[in-house]
């Protein structure tokens, strides 16, 4: 008999993805309903889409979501958790969305430590407008709103969210990934799952940044934008763990007791 | 039941929490602070109370959003310049069909102009406010018991008609200390059908505004026409006073409704016969029911805490029937009764 080693996980409706070939966000997408269906939370998860390429998620996850105006996702989150504390709440959020015009939305719900789950999409673009310069774009790199490059004098930095985040108190647990290889989009896998695990054992906010393909916009081919990915985005987004207190909040759960 | 004596902000924080309010998040600003740190003092204390002091007025109307769909009656509330920053998260609860509860006590604008009562948020209050065709249902209490009623009233419809209810009062409604009776709410009717709390085993939901198809969206578009027909027949509101053998009529709301009142009793026995129609519901405005007064009195003075908003409103209602005049105190100034006495008398005179 044949052994089933590849299906569609059940917390994926059958809709065909509308991303272009090579985003990452579809690789994101799936493995995100993986580890809903490996941890069985299907039922008490509630998903919080944004504006960007991502905006039509709830065609995809089929989990309860709400779509939240540009930036605000983990504004609605933070609330749906504190209205509806034994459910599992994420916020998915792009460079633009997170970044840039609802930082402080996500800053504040760092802080606070809110026991959500953002899932973090690093394009150094905004995709769904049309590839304009976002707060991650690198510097040199041309978008439709920096045709020469993004200028460091004109344009400012990278904003690096990991790094930034890690310093503040209210945050449990962060890690930056990849998902241009198998084996990256395997540790991306693992770290979504710590983060949901976190959450569902009341430990509080974690925040998984993915390093992500954009062919469209970046005007290369799939293959060449994992290259870059590896080649130059990680150079600027170095990835891994930023910050890890589950061990420590697992003991003061236990000291608790 | 007993009367209590607090003060308008107090007093719609109260109500609501009685009315069964399980989310308040707002930032703060004069003149409403009071209402959040009541809130703050006492949502907490009621089984499932959720107190959020927000980052800023966006994340408070989004935070009320969230907190609406995973089902709870949920209030914010602010002062002109915060609801300014509402306006994408309250379109977007109308897109969405959210009911939820958005306190403005007004102060002088435009800009951060002053803290003040004043009434120039009218337009963007009862014209939608943010983008889109949409109506937000606006409640203009006149009194600390209509505070306290029209509070509990606001959840109500908002729950019937899943739609935003903007409360709208001004800093001296807030400040002003009344006596108050809190009356019973009525049980709370809202399908758990429109909540969002997880699929359980069954069928996933989602809520979004963003309808791509222009078939879909205009259908979408119509079909909250259609709820919003249905307001505006259903809901109006408004309160007579001293209409009996009236010659000209006054319309004003909310505080100005009130100083008008002061200026019609100290005219009495002057010989001038003046009356008040007072718009409870700002949106709907009771259009018809002023249009019918027009059968009787011919003339009508629009008194408002600004430049002439409601003005609008009441030419609409009136349609030329009868003569409109105007007179306001916009940016924060607040006229005495005595000084709209003698406006009003010196326009009564004049024959317009
Ligand atoms: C208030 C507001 N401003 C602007 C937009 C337009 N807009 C939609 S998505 C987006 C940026 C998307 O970029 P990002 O967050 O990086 O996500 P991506 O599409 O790259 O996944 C913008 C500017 C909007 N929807 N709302
Ligand atoms: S524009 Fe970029 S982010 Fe958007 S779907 Fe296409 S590849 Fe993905």
């Amino acid at each position: 008999m044949a052994k089933t080693v590849y299906k569609r996980p059940k917390s994926l409706k059958e809709n065909i993805f509308h991303y272009c070939p090579g985003c990452g966000h579809s690789i994101a997408h799936r493995i995100i309903a993986e580890v809903i269906d490996e941890l069985d939370i299907r039922g008490i998860t509630i998903g919080v889409p944004p504006a960007g390429c991502a905006v039509l998620a709830y065609n995809y996850f089929d989990v309860d979501m709400i779509e939240a105006p540009h930036g605000r996702g983990p504004a609605m989150a933070s609330a749906i958790k504190r209205s509806l504390p034994d459910r599992v709440v994420f916020s998915y959020q792009g460079d633009g969305d997170l970044a840039a015009i609802g930082i402080a939305e996500s800053f504040h719900a760092a802080n606070r430590g809110e026991n959500i789950t953002i899932i973090f999409i690093n394009n150094c673009v905004y995709g769904m407008t049309g590839g304009q310069m976002a707060p991650t774009t690198m510097l040199d790199q041309k978008t439709t709103t920096t045709p020469l490059g993004r200028n460091k004098t004109l344009d400012g930095y990278p904003v690096k969210v990991s790094e930034i985040f890690s310093q503040l108190k209210g945050v449990t647990y962060l890690e930056r990934c990849m998902v241009n290889s198998p084996v990256n989009i395997n540790k991306t896998k693992k770290a979504i799952k710590k983060a949901f695990q976190c959450q569902i054992d009341g430990f509080g906010f974690s925040l998984i940044e993915i390093l992500s393909p954009c062919p469209t916009n970046w005007k290369m081919s799939a293959v060449n934008s994992c290259k870059w990915i590896d080649e130059v985005m990680s150079k600027e987004f170095p990835p891994g763990v930023f910050k890890d207190e589950i061990a420590a909040a697992r003991k003061a759960a236990e000291d608790a007791r | 039941m007993n009367k209590v004596l607090m003060s308008g902000n107090y007093v719609i924080g109260e109500a609501a929490i009685r009315a069964g309010c399980r989310f308040y998040a707002g930032y703060p600003i004069t003149p409403q602070n009071e209402l959040t740190e009541y809130m703050a003092e006492h949502i907490r204390s009621v089984e499932g109370g959720v107190f959020l002091q927000s980052e800023s007025e966006i994340a408070a109307i989004n935070m009320i959003a969230g907190a609406s769909a995973a089902g709870l009656r949920v209030m914010t509330s602010s002062s002109s310049p915060g609801i300014s920053l509402k306006q994408e998260g309250i379109s977007s609860m109308a897109a969405c069909e959210l009911p939820g509860i958005i306190v403005n006590i007004m102060r002088g604008g435009p800009g951060l102009g002053n803290i003040r009562p004043s009434q120039g948020d009218y337009f963007q209050a009862t014209r939608g406010g943010g983008h889109g065709d949409y109506r937000t249902i606006v409640l203009a209490p006149g009194s600390g018991q209509e505070l306290a009623d029209l509070t509990m009233t606001a959840f109500d419809l908002a729950d019937k008609y899943r739609n935003p209810v903007m409360i709208l009062a001004d800093g001296m409604m807030g400040q002003m200390m009344e006596p108050i009776v809190f009356k019973k709410p009525k049980p709370r009717v809202y399908s758990k059908k429109f909540m969002l709390q997880g699929a359980g085993n069954g069928k996933s939901k989602f809520i979004r505004g963003l309808l791509l198809d222009p078939i879909d969206s205009e259908e979408h578009n119509w079909k909250l026409a259609r709820k919003y027909a249905v307001i505006s027949i259903s809901e109006p509101r408004y309160e007579l006073y001293n209409i009996d053998d009236a010659e000209m009529i006054i319309v004003a709301y909310g505080t100005a409704a009130r100083i008008a009142k002061g200026a019609i009793k100290r005219l009495r026995g002057s010989g001038i016969n003046i009356g008040l129609f007072r718009p409870i519901t700002l949106w709907p405005f009771p259009e018809l029911q002023l249009r019918e007064l027009a059968a009787k009195v011919k003339k009508y003075l629009v008194f408002e805490m600004s430049t002439g908003q409601m003005l609008d409103d009441v030419r609409l209602a009136l349609q030329g029937y009868a003569d409109i005049k105007f007179h306001g105190r916009p940016g924060g100034a607040v006229p005495t009764p005595a000084e709209l006495a003698n406006v009003i008398a010196k326009i009564y005179k004049r024959n317009y």
